[in-house]
């Protein structure tokens, strides 16, 4: 193993942080990335559902339209689907010898680092296309002129996660391993 | 805590929030008014009405129809809205629905009494209780003959009886002190229940603070100016007063020793918000106030509908659906008293 680059005291955070396997980090990434993104989603999804479903009672042509919303908070889902998968084609096998280099770690930061980036966005992400889709949903049950209004600001929400992804997948682009003939 | 109410809200109170403001949109709107003040007989009124929400309600009413037939079918409509929610509703919304009907009991409770008071038979006075305000012993009012056996027989099994402890008296009941056994209950009870809002925080403290401070002012001034002329000493006056709202303290200072109308408008015309309510009237004018205050007290109503994610709406509509039952009540007598010119001294717009 060699760990003679960085160096940490015997005992400390940062020895116990480098003993970390990268492979346990791109692990704990890419389960962010989903994890926290259909958390997200979820959360969106049942704010804008509990909304709708009781405005359409009074409006019922509401609800086909106002699906958007939900398919917005869904799409978050998605995200982190499709980011997930393209962190975890990005772990290689690497010799044992190999395992604690440089480029190693910095592969194993990198996922760990998108996955966060990922999951986190996202998360906000459904939470904020959420709330406005359950005001959409109220404010479309009272005056059907807002909906389009409101949509597009919905639009811009759902972006912020898309940023996210992207910023993710640049970063996890960093993410290369060390060759087997090393 | 506050502006997160938005997250976690909905998991209790999204629903029913929604259904509220689905029954909102219900109400009846300015041309609907302009529409029912042109009517020449009740039944015009009826047919106006079954194009609204209260078409099923009032259908299979025979013709000759009454003022009262009305009102009762227009509340009833409201008490069936109000108990559909009641089911739905979980803590702390439905604690906080049960204390909106808390007001119609106190009603009820002082309605009962004086009416027995005066001899009135049991069985008519319960036909004009507020069906809200009900409660499994209200029959058993009428054998109360003081505070004290009140309370004792009847009103300890009911949510009032905490509002009670202050005006137990073994006095025998007359009109005067069950007046002021009105007005300490419903003090008591506006307090308790801005307590409850303020522990409820966030948007919904905000909003029901606003609306309790004002219904707390505009209770402060008609006590003022009903007790102005009366035997009520200065001291007694102000014990009346609730202990929050804009005009506390130091405008209940003021208005407890207010001998007259216009001294109570210049007291209140130190407070920018009521200052617009007093420009719309002449002085010494005091009739016209009570519509003044309703159609602020509506605009304000209306307002809380303007945020989300707060039990303010639940409060606003079950007022706005009582002040709209109001307007139908003076209406419908307007039209069966041939009296249309008074039409709309009463009636105020919603929307």
């Amino acid at each position: 193993m060699s760990r003679s680059v960085i160096v940490g005291a015997s005992s400390s955070w940062a020895r116990a942080l480098l003993s970390i396997s990268p492979y346990t980090f791109s692990a704990i990434g890419i389960a962010i990335a989903i994890g926290i993104s259909v958390l997200g989603a979820a959360w969106g999804i049942y704010i804008t559902g509990s909304s709708l479903i009781g405005a359409a009672i009074k409006a019922p042509r509401i609800t086909s339209k106002n699906l958007i919303s939900v398919i917005f908070c869904e799409a978050v889902a998605i995200y982190g689907v499709i980011v997930a998968i393209i962190l975890q084609t990005k772990l290689e096998s690497v010799p044992a010898s190999q395992l604690y280099a440089p480029e190693s770690l910095r592969a194993g930061y990198a996922i760990f680092a998108s996955g966060i980036i990922v999951g986190f966005a996202n998360l906000v992400c459904g939470l904020c296309v959420g709330i406005i889709g359950s005001s959409c949903a109220l404010s479309d049950a009272q005056n059907s002129s807002l909906f389009v209004k409101i949509l597009v600001i919905e639009i811009f929400g759902s972006a912020l996660g898309l940023f996210g992804v992207i910023v993710g997948i640049i970063m996890s682009a960093q993410a290369t391993w060390p060759s087997k003939t090393v | 805590m506050y502006g997160f109410e938005a997250m976690t809200f909905n998991i209790h109170g999204g629903y029913l929030e929604a259904i509220v403001r689905g029954h909102r949109a219900g109400l009846l709107t300015a041309a609907d008014y302009n529409n029912l003040c042109q009517c020449e007989t009740l039944d015009d009124i009826k047919m106006h009405l079954s194009a609204t929400e209260y078409g099923p309600y009032l259908q299979n009413e025979p013709s000759p129809l009454h003022t009262t037939t009305i009102v009762e079918k227009c509340t009833l409509k409201l008490v069936d809205e109000y108990k559909h929610m009641m089911c739905q509703a979980t803590e702390p919304l439905s604690t906080f629905l049960e204390y909106i009907t808390y007001g119609h009991m106190i009603d009820n409770v002082v309605l009962i009494v004086t009416g027995t008071l005066h001899e009135r038979d049991v069985q008519e006075l319960l036909e004009k209780c507020h069906p809200l305000g009900m409660f499994d012993s209200i029959a058993t009012l009428a054998v109360a003959q003081n505070m004290r056996e009140l309370y004792r027989l009847v009103l300890v099994d009911t949510p009032l009886a905490p509002y009670f402890s202050e005006c137990i008296t073994s006095e025998d009941l007359d009109d005067m002190n069950i007046e002021i056994m009105r007005n300490t209950l419903y003090k008591a009870y506006l307090e308790d229940f801005y307590r409850f809002c303020k522990k409820l925080g966030g948007a919904t403290a905000e909003i029901m603070s606003d609306l309790l401070a004002f219904e707390a002012d505009r209770r402060a001034v008609n006590i003022t100016i009903n007790s102005i002329g009366t035997e009520l000493t200065r001291d007694d006056r102000r014990k009346l007063y609730s202990s929050f709202g804009l005009l506390y303290p130091y405008g209940h200072e003021e208005l407890a020793v207010c001998e007259d109308i216009d001294q109570v408008r210049g007291v209140l015309e130190k407070y920018p918000p009521y200052q617009s309510i007093f420009s719309k009237l002449s002085y010494g004018e005091s009739q016209m106030l009570d519509k003044a205050f309703y159609e602020e007290e509506v605009k304000r109503l209306c307002l809380a509908f303007e945020q989300q994610f707060h039990y303010g709406v639940f409060f606003a509509y079950m007022r706005l659906r009582e002040q709209e039952i109001r307007n139908l009540m003076w209406i419908s007598e307007c039209v069966a008293q041939n009296q249309k010119s008074r039409v709309h001294d009463s009636v105020v717009f919603i929307f």
